[in-house]
């Protein structure tokens, strides 16, 4: 789960971490409100979203007069904000933060995540503040230092002086760097944090050292124990369908192609996907309906799949092993029924009761195309979503168009 | 002979009690030897109780004592998994295979770390488990889809691997053993581990490898393949067309950082002469292909 920036910063108070002060405002007044509070003479206007480069798109602005705070909190909030990491059509800004402006002497870098080879936590710091981690570490990675941090032990103060004599704090600053970094490790061990960041993390004029930014993201697994943390997710950050998806227990996440896909489990639903591309299709989501495909689950899964308007066909791919294929094939002609299927449905079931799954699906009297294997699925999905969009002769296009448009409006009345 | 189980292994259910523990423990306990095989169960508040005539003990200790148990099988909750791991490690038992599917990380990190030094293996988290075909079934797999013989199976996936093995079976080509690691970032034995088990085990001829985007697992054990491997392997890696950043369902399935993509892995197992395939409905006949 992510959080926003403002809601990172609280936590890391909690934690000993010195931030800059700010206030989150919704609102223009809000945001002028916010500053008054903070006084000075400098401020900076963020916008909250999920996603990182938020300077580079233009969420970030420095305001040196009430009324410049006012003119970026205007601009900002509201915009579609465009960066690297969200995609062509960007995320709209609902939340501010307004902050206190820093005397920056040095820009560094500190995160922390779980180390998948070693198995434990490593804090990685850098002197390089400002740039992404990764371009960091492609060009210069002897400006990366790293400890993996004992979990009997925590962060030791050796190690955390080390990494901060490492990355150019002064001996002035050491204790400031030490127990940043001790309250990094504090807080991502108590939160159960599976990503931590600040970047970057300033070194100032008076040789303070303070996290400019938060980055907090945690492990989904170990939310039952941090209702505090539940509280914070913004469901306008996320994917409305994945929010609809997981209400069915569904494991599902959007992607850009045409060809949707229903499969049981990760690794079997990632191969499906694959299977699709291989075949010069684009696979239009990843959807793991687990275990149990009741005719419940797998219409709902049929209902979130279809509510993408780019969705020209469907795969579905089931390896019953446990779960029975007669059992599956039920549920999917009960969905395909209830939601009025008009675009081609493949369908893969092997493993127990196959040939009944398949008589199921065949007596239903649904346009439903059968196949044996994954290459096959693949090859017949790409086929009818190739012969839906090839070019038919004009008037039977039209014909077909304009019903079509009829009944959406019908829909819309009801 | 195989890896890791055999008809003489003898198994403890921790969490037999649970709805989920109850249905494997039933259809583990049908296939092949399992009714020799599945001798206790553990539940600190039911001791002296019992599961369809398998006695419930309080402890992992006390199972081991009393029917000389020394695998245990883990469908204990998420919240306590971590400690019901810890549990059979102190009592020392040869092996661990644990179910349980959404173990924070953070408690697989402090279990990690207190297995430093102690003598059992752990397959999982959140894995289907381990199989030796006609002899024992101990996890959640369908029993039925496999067959005896001489490849090895190892993979990070549940269904991805039921693929796998039913395929081979299709071609006639039984397996030895199928490991299922799990998804997890934080686990017991990787694709390495696994393989010099395979390398090793006399019967096993040719190993199946599937892995999956994120971390560098399939990385390592393909340079120790090239190094150390007297059999053939070949691989599939699920994720080619996985976006970056999110994590597909498994909780160890992402790529972070533009760092364990599958074309990644896939070049580098290439490189070491495992032959890869970027069709899975090909993973059976790519290891018949290597079979002499």
């Amino acid at each position: 789960m992510k959080i926003h920036e403002y809601q990172g910063k609280q936590i890391f108070r909690e934690y000993g971490m010195p931030t800059p002060r700010g206030f989150p405002a919704m609102t223009v007044d809000e945001a002028l409100e916010a500053a008054k509070k903070i006084g000075g003479k400098l401020w900076v206007v963020k916008a909250q979203i999920h996603a990182g480069g938020r300077g580079k798109g233009g969420g970030v602005k420095v305001a040196k007069s009430l009324d410049e705070v006012k003119k970026y909190a205007s601009s900002i909030l509201g915009m579609q904000l465009k960066t690297h990491q969200t995609g062509p059509s960007g995320q709209k800004v609902r939340r501010l933060l307004i902050e206190e402006g820093a005397d920056i002497k040095k820009e560094l870098y500190a995160g922390m995540v779980v180390d998948r080879g070693t198995q434990k936590v490593v804090l990685m710091a850098s002197s390089e503040g400002g740039m992404d981690i990764e371009e960091v570490a492609a060009r210069t990675p002897e400006k990366i230092k790293k400890v993996f941090i004992d979990p009997a032990q925590g962060l030791s103060d050796a190690d955390a002086d080390e990494i901060a004599l490492g990355i150019g704090i002064p001996q002035a600053a050491l204790a400031e760097g030490r127990a940043v970094f001790k309250a990094l490790y504090k807080c991502f061990d108590a939160t159960d944090a599976s990503l931590a960041e600040i970047n970057p993390l300033v070194l100032t004029g008076n040789n303070r050292v303070i996290a400019l930014d938060a980055k907090l993201n945690f492990d989904d697994n170990a939310l039952f124990r941090h209702p505090e943390i539940q509280q914070l997710r913004d469901l306008d950050e996320e994917d409305p369908l994945e929010i609809e998806a997981s209400k069915y227990d569904l494991n599902y996440i959007s992607l850009d192609g045409n060809i949707a896909c229903m499969v049981n489990g990760a690794g079997l639903a990632m191969a499906t996907m694959d299977t699709i591309k291989l075949f010069g299709g684009a696979p239009a989501n990843f959807l793991d309906v687990g275990g149990g495909a009741t005719a419940e689950k797998v219409t709902a899964a049929f209902k979130i799949m279809l509510s993408n308007r780019k969705v020209k066909a469907i795969l579905v791919n089931i390896f019953g092993g446990i779960m029975k294929c007669d059992t599956i094939a039920n549920g999917v002609v009960a969905a395909a029924r209830e939601v009025k299927l008009s675009i081609p449905l493949v369908v893969r079931m092997k493993g127990t009761n196959e040939e009944l799954g398949k008589k199921i699906l065949k007596d239903s009297g649904l346009p439903i195309i059968s196949a044996d294997n994954m290459a096959e699925a693949g090859k017949k999905v790409v086929a009818a979503v190739r012969k839906k969009a090839a070019p038919t002769a004009k008037p039977k296009k039209k014909a077909r168009s304009a019903p079509k448009r009829k009944a959406k409006g019908k829909k819309k009345k009801k | 002979m195989s890896i890791l189980i055999d008809k003489n292994t003898r198994v403890m259910t921790q969490g037999i009690t649970g709805k989920t523990g109850q249905f494997h423990t039933q259809t583990s306990r049908a296939y092949a030897n399992g009714r020799a095989c599945f001798v206790a169960g553990v539940n600190p508040k039911k001791a002296g109780e019992d599961f369809e005539g398998i006695p419930i003990f309080g402890t992992v200790a006390d199972a081991k004592k009393a029917t000389g148990a020394n695998v245990s099988v883990i469908y204990v909750p998420p919240p306590f998994a971590a400690a019901a791991i810890e549990e059979a490690v102190a009592a020392d038992l040869d092996l661990v295979i644990c179910i349980t599917e959404g173990i924070p990380v953070r408690d697989m990190v402090r279990t990690k770390h207190r297995m430093q030094g102690r003598r059992t293996l752990l397959v999982g988290p959140n894995c289907p488990g381990v199989i030796t075909p006609d002899e024992i079934k101990i996890g959640i797999m369908p029993g039925h889809i496999h067959k005896r013989g001489p490849v090895g199976v190892v993979s990070r996936s549940g269904t991805l691997t039921y693929e796998a093995v039913g395929q081979l079976t299709e071609l006639g080509l039984g397996q030895s053993t199928c490991v299922g690691i799990g998804g997890d970032p934080v686990n017991g034995l990787k694709h390495i581990d696994v393989l010099r088990m395979f390398n090793d085990d006399p019967k096993t001829e040719a190993v199946v490898m599937v892995g999956e985007i994120g971390g560098s697992d399939e990385e390592n054990a393909a340079r120790w393949v090239k190094e150390n491997m007297k059999k053939p392997v070949v691989g599939f890696i699920a994720g080619v067309t996985a976006p970056p950043g999110k994590r597909m369902g498994h909780a160890g399935a992402i790529i972070s950082g533009g760092r364990g993509t599958a074309q990644e892995k896939l070049a580098v197992m290439e490189e070491c002469g495992i032959k890869t395939t970027r069709n899975p409905a090909e993973m059976g006949r790519t290891l018949k292909s290597v079979l002499k």
